[in-house]
């Protein structure tokens, strides 16, 4: 009865924030369901007849299990997740209500799997709840310190949540981040993971944004062979003779090929080939992150290469529309280690480009900008050809770009469309833009961006 | 003319972008012929007192802050202490601003003893305490300062340090007596994290001016170009200081 009335609340209160336009409308019908019927998350989730798993960590959450929704569906499974932006408890609430019928059960019960995105303090309390099948983490950066404390406060909280996991659990693992990696130490399960092989991708000595250095266990200050980015590499401590594990889904080879990339990855299974339409080291992380938790969940190698070569950009990264004859991408900005990928994607090709940088200092985007500094924006220095400088805090990001070497005096405007307005118009025809925003700047840039490309707002336009 | 500026640890105390300060006193530097020099020293490097006008130490998290307490204390304890009562400039941040006292107590009741150069002490009242987190601006010395805390300690002065300024908005030291930071000599404390130099070029000048003067008397910095500068410091101001904010959720 009470799981009927949530569901029930749940769907009125989506249909009507749907109907009244605001902004998707994925937090309030979960945290309503759950008021309802406290019981609803591990209930329905109880119910889903392949089970659930849970995708968490500091970048890549979203891309992530996009990819592994496709792979699933490849595999003739049909996936509930939750929305991007919704990833506490109340996101997976709502997306369960969703799909349920109003007694609480699935249609095609048996081949309903649940795949979640979760934020990374959080985890532990969905992870209650759910009782996932696979947990999936990606890797941890400094990220919204204001928000969560410390980067170490996280780890603990992992590590606690790993021990707690009974031995049926599969743990996909990021062999590449010293503090990812050293869960499996605490696993009582399976243990998969996954890493970059190829050498080639080396980013040269760690960044400024880089955060596990030291050796969890023993304190002493890893070394590295290879550096891909922030503290990702191939690591190993002198102190107590840990090393980067051998992962058992590698990213083998990677080339930047139409637009887009061409991935090799070896898995335990066979090798998987896939050209994917966006670039970056990260977005390689991504695809090898989703086919370890693909391994983890049974599917075979041929659903998991039809899954990722079917692979779209998830609105905001690096997402292309057009407008006005001028090729817009929207790439998020999330904290230094995530912006610094994104600045050497599209610098790699060495032309001078057309940039929109968005700074906002709301709760999503991180009340405390000082994260700026950690990035390094100096890699853009001389390859800028028109940039326009926006968000709440515009002069604090116009004042960084200043230091960065792009210009005494960037250009600000802080309204959102005049911003883009004049932006789209210091672009040639036919050229690119590149609008980097952070997460609420983004929503404002992407409603604007999509109402001038003709298509409508991003919560139409976002498949599940 | 020349600056030698000492930064302690620079990969451990580094939580909050602390090299945002650094770059701001070589710019500044720069852009009036002052040569600009850079040390970074770490655990088990020796502090030599007469080798530099200007000392930084940043922020960190609470378990580097115990890596490196240790060395602060044995290794590089007497000759900072050296270099502070013969007046040299000193800035510490947030978490090196709390190891410049006499001990912090996390919330968990353990002690760590620190430098003891300011006359200050920091007290975590427990996990359940509330955070010190978000915007502040300082009145200091007829000017404001703006920027961002985020920490959990409260500092208590002796009578041997005073308050580097008095907050507007924001707690502070401890939330309860509108102090914020701590001055001694030319030691210079603050929670104000991260990029602060850069937005408040007035109180990096200051300083600059202040290392600047030990070597060549008076001291006249030729004024900057500051326009965004200042547009940032306006603009930090007018966020913070604004009474209602309306904001969007999620």
């Amino acid at each position: 009865m009470r799981l009927t009335a949530a569901i029930l609340a749940a769907r009125a209160v989506a249909a009507l924030s749907r109907g009244l336009r605001r902004g998707g409308g994925t937090a309030l019908p979960g945290l309503i369901a759950e008021r309802v019927d406290p019981g609803l998350v591990p209930t329905l989730a109880g119910r889903l007849g392949q089970g659930s798993a849970l995708v968490t960590g500091t970048n890549g959450k979203t891309t992530t299990a996009r990819l592994v929704r496709g792979i699933c569906r490849e595999a003739g499974l049909r996936p509930v997740a939750n929305s991007e932006g919704s990833n506490m408890m109340r996101g997976v609430a709502a997306a369960l209500a969703e799909s349920a019928r109003w007694d609480g059960s699935f249609p095609a019960r048996e081949k309903r799997i649940g795949i979640f995105e979760v934020d990374e303090a959080t985890m532990p309390l969905v992870a209650r709840s759910v009782e996932p099948r696979a947990a999936l983490f990606t890797n941890l950066f400094r990220d919204q310190l204001d928000r969560y404390g410390e980067v170490e406060t996280v780890a603990t909280l992992w590590r606690t949540a790993v021990r707690s996991f009974p031995s049926e659990v599969t743990l996909a693992l990021n062999a590449d981040d010293p503090a990812v990696a050293s869960l499996s130490d605490v696993a009582l399960g399976r243990v998969l993971l996954y890493g970059v092989d190829d050498e080639t991708q080396a980013g040269g000595p760690l960044e400024h944004a880089a955060d596990a250095r030291w050796c969890y266990a023993c304190g002493t200050e890893l070394e590295y062979t290879v550096v891909f980015y922030g503290h990702l590499g191939h690591w190993r401590c002198p102190g107590c003779r840990r090393a980067r594990p051998t992962p058992d889904v590698a990213v083998s080879a990677l080339t930047t090929a139409d637009d887009g990339m061409n991935v090799t990855l070896t898995t335990l299974a066979g090798e998987v080939s896939v050209h994917l339409p966006f670039v970056g080291l990260y977005n390689a992380y991504n695809a090898a992150a989703a086919t370890a938790l693909a391994v983890a969940l049974g599917i075979d190698t041929k659903a998991i290469e039809r899954g990722l070569s079917g692979a779209t950009a998830a609105f905001g990264r690096q997402e292309r529309l057009a407008v006005d004859g001028r090729s817009v991408q929207v790439i998020l900005a999330k904290n230094p280690a995530g912006v610094n990928q994104v600045i050497r994607a599209i610098t790699a090709d060495g032309a001078p480009k057309h940039l929109a940088v968005f700074l906002n200092d709301d709760i999503a985007d991180g009340r405390d900008i000082s994260w700026i500094w950690d990035v390094d924006f100096e890699i853009l220095s001389g390859s800028v050809a028109s940039l326009v400088v926006s968000g709440r805090r515009a002069w604090d990001m116009a004042l960084r770009l200043k230091y960065a070497g792009l210009g005494e005096r960037p250009e600000v405007e802080h309204d959102a469309a005049l911003a883009l307005r004049r932006a789209i118009a210091a672009t040639p025809e036919g050229g690119t833009l590149y609008v980097i925003p952070t997460y609420t700047a983004m929503l404002d840039v992407r409603n604007i961006l999509g109402r001038w490309a003709g298509r409508g707002a991003f919560w139409e336009g976002d498949g599940r | 003319m020349k600056l030698r500026l000492a930064h302690l640890y620079p990969k451990l105390m580094n939580i909050y972008g602390d090299r945002g300060n650094i770059m701001c006193f070589e710019r500044r530097c720069k852009a009036r012929e002052i040569e600009f020099v850079l040390d970074e020293l770490s655990i088990g490097d020796a502090f030599d007192p007469g080798a530099y006008d200007l000392v930084f130490i940043g922020g960190a998290q609470d378990a580097e802050q115990r890596r490196v307490v240790d060395d602060l204390r044995d290794v590089k304890g007497e000759a900072l202490q050296e270099y502070v009562e013969g007046d040299g400039v000193l800035l510490a941040v947030c978490g090196g601003y709390q190891l410049m006292g006499a001990y912090y107590r996390s919330a968990d009741g353990a002690e760590l003893p620190g430098v003891g150069l300011l006359d200050l002490w920091t007290e975590h009242p427990g996990a359940d305490a509330k955070r010190f987190i978000g915007n502040v601006v300082v009145e200091w010395a007829g000017e404001t300062l703006v920027g961002f805390e985020n920490h959990g300690g409260r500092t208590h002065l002796g009578p041997r340090a005073r308050p580097l300024g008095g907050i507007v908005t924001g707690f502070g030291n401890n939330g309860e007596d509108g102090g914020e930071g701590a001055v001694y000599r030319n030691l210079y404390g603050t929670y104000l994290h991260g990029s602060l130099l850069p937005k408040n070029p007035r109180f990096a000048d200051h300083l600059v001016a202040l290392a600047q003067a030990k070597q060549d008397g008076d001291v006249r910095l030729a004024p900057l170009d500051d326009m965004v500068e200042e547009q940032a410091h306006a603009e930090a101001l007018r966020l913070a200081t604004r009474r209602s904010i309306i904001r969007r959720g999620r």
